[in-house]
């Protein structure tokens, strides 16, 4: 009997009902929403820069890493008012791809794992999320130079 | 005694002489709020780590059950007890407060059934008087095991689920006034090749159905034998998928009279609610408190509780296994 009913559905049939019955994301909006929420981010970078340039009398250049290191500021201080991960829900990409992301993901990393004390808690498990953009970061970043210095090596721009 | 494949007929019934659940400040928020004997308003409840407050979850809720049993703590004979966390800790460290002989079960989220039959079936065959049966899970301490950081900010799909933050504990005795556990039937492991951890219902509702189906088949039972069939933690999309499963498995079942537990912990106004509540406690408190509470008001007579596992580990699924589920049935039944 058992046997029997094993063969009602099988794995495949299953798998298309569950599909089916699944909810369709909603890509359109949620790239809509990204586009929002990630420009917003943007905006308010741009005008970190212009108030660094304007108050303080930084150039265009120099004001990028004071701006970057505001907006990291501001995320891990949203991350630890427990705000930020509600932002994301609604935002998706939209905040996770800026900077304020991967601060994101280091500091609710670092808040998770403080129980377990500074070294083995939050030094270790800090890049847990952060750990995979910088290896892949790099090694990317690697790689395009490569091909930006080959094409350079045999003639091109 | 065994009845059929798998399923166990208590000759003897053991009654739930005690029960009590206890909550976090969400499902405080929740339309169950009233069936809960003790409600925190943060989730931390004192202590330093979640981890530790999912063990004071425990220790409550266990101290309470003995104290509605009007049993002092040396009164129980065994305790039986699973949760989420690697190694069981919660009920680990809840049997070291208790210091009585414990069995340490792990179920995932089918816990509070498969202690519930265990705990019942010591008692059936006279090996035990009073046995505690009892369960946690913590948002916060389960979240950190299984998946992100809780302030990661990942958009999760519609079909995830809420932990919910809680324990429910029974003193289950040989005689006594109150619901009596009538049968059990377990379950198998259910693995239709499922992958996605944010759709668990998905993943568990045929384990469910395999349960139920088996439990009718062995007792020569039908859905009309139960004023109400109550899943663990399916969700409003396995919810959905067990409605239509049932006709496959050739199950005539009302739709009135099939609930789940996921579905009525949260309220639908709730802010990520997603598909529902999951999690251990999430059966462990619907039944022992909000279903207890309508048998003992009169509203139900004999019920049906299929708690449902997803007994994946983050392990597993990082090296692309499936999901293997299981689903745990207890008949529940109350004759004033």
């Amino acid at each position: 009997m058992t046997e029997h009913k094993q063969r009602i559905l099988t794995q495949k049939e299953y798998q298309q009902m569950a599909k089916a019955n699944e909810p369709k994301r909603p890509v359109l909006a949620n790239c809509v929403r990204a586009f929002l929420v990630g420009g917003i981010i943007c905006l308010i970078g741009q005008g970190i820069t212009d108030f660094y340039i304007f108050c303080f009398g930084f150039t265009e250049k120099s004001a990028g890493n004071p701006t970057a290191a505001t907006l990291i500021l501001l995320s891990v201080l949203l991350t630890s008012l427990g705000v930020y991960d509600h932002i994301a829900q609604w935002a998706g990409a939209g905040t996770a791809v800026p900077v304020t992301g991967f601060a994101n993901s280091m500091a609710s990393a670092a808040l998770e794992h403080r129980t377990e004390g500074y070294v083995l808690g939050v030094g270790s498990n800090m890049f847990k999320l952060a750990g995979s953009v910088i290896v892949f970061g790099v090694f990317s970043a690697f790689v395009i130079a490569l091909i930006r210095t080959l094409i350079a090596m045999i003639g091109g721009v | 005694m065994k009845q059929g494949s798998q399923s166990w007929v208590f000759t003897n019934c053991p009654v739930i002489v005690g029960a009590a659940v206890v909550g976090g400040p969400r499902e405080a928020r929740g339309p169950l709020a009233e069936d809960f004997d003790l409600l925190h308003d943060d989730l931390l409840f004192g202590e330093k780590t979640f981890e530790k407050a999912e063990k004071k979850l425990l220790e409550e809720a266990c101290e309470l059950a003995v104290q509605k049993a009007k049993l002092q703590k040396q009164d129980i004979e065994f305790f039986i007890g699973g949760d989420l966390l690697n190694q069981i800790i919660s009920s680990t460290f809840t049997g070291r407060t208790l210091s009585v002989p414990y069995l340490g079960v792990f179920g995932a989220c089918s816990t509070s059934m498969e202690s519930l039959a265990l705990g019942a079936l010591i008692i059936d065959s006279r090996f035990g008087g009073n046995v505690l049966c009892g369960t946690a899970s913590h948002y916060a301490a389960v979240e950190k095991q299984y998946r992100y950081p809780t302030e990661y900010g990942s958009q999760k799909p519609d079909t995830a689920q809420w932990t919910v933050t809680g324990a429910g504990a029974v003193v289950l005795g040989p005689t006594g006034a109150g619901p009596r556990v009538v049968s059990a039937t377990i379950g198998k492991i259910v693995d239709m090749g499922l992958k996605d951890p944010f759709n668990m219902g998905a993943a568990m509702a045929p384990a469910a159905v395999d349960t139920i189906a088996a439990h009718f088949q062995d007792l020569a039972a039908s859905p009309s034998d139960y004023d109400l069939i109550i899943t663990g933690d399916l969700g409003r999309y396995g919810h959905q998928l067990t409605l239509e499963l049932f006709p496959k498995y050739h199950i005539d079942m009302p739709e009135e009279k099939y609930v789940d537990c996921g579905m009525m912990i949260y309220s639908r106004e709730q802010p990520m609610r997603f598909a529902g509540g999951s999690g251990c406690a999430c059966s462990a408190v619907v039944v022992f408190g909000h279903i207890l509470n309508r048998m003992r008001r009169g509203e139900l007579k004999k019920v049906l509780i299929v708690a449902t596992g997803a007994l994946l580990s983050p392990l597993s699924y990082q090296q692309k296994e499936s999901i293997p589920c299981i689903a745990h049935a207890v008949a529940i039944e109350y004759t004033v």
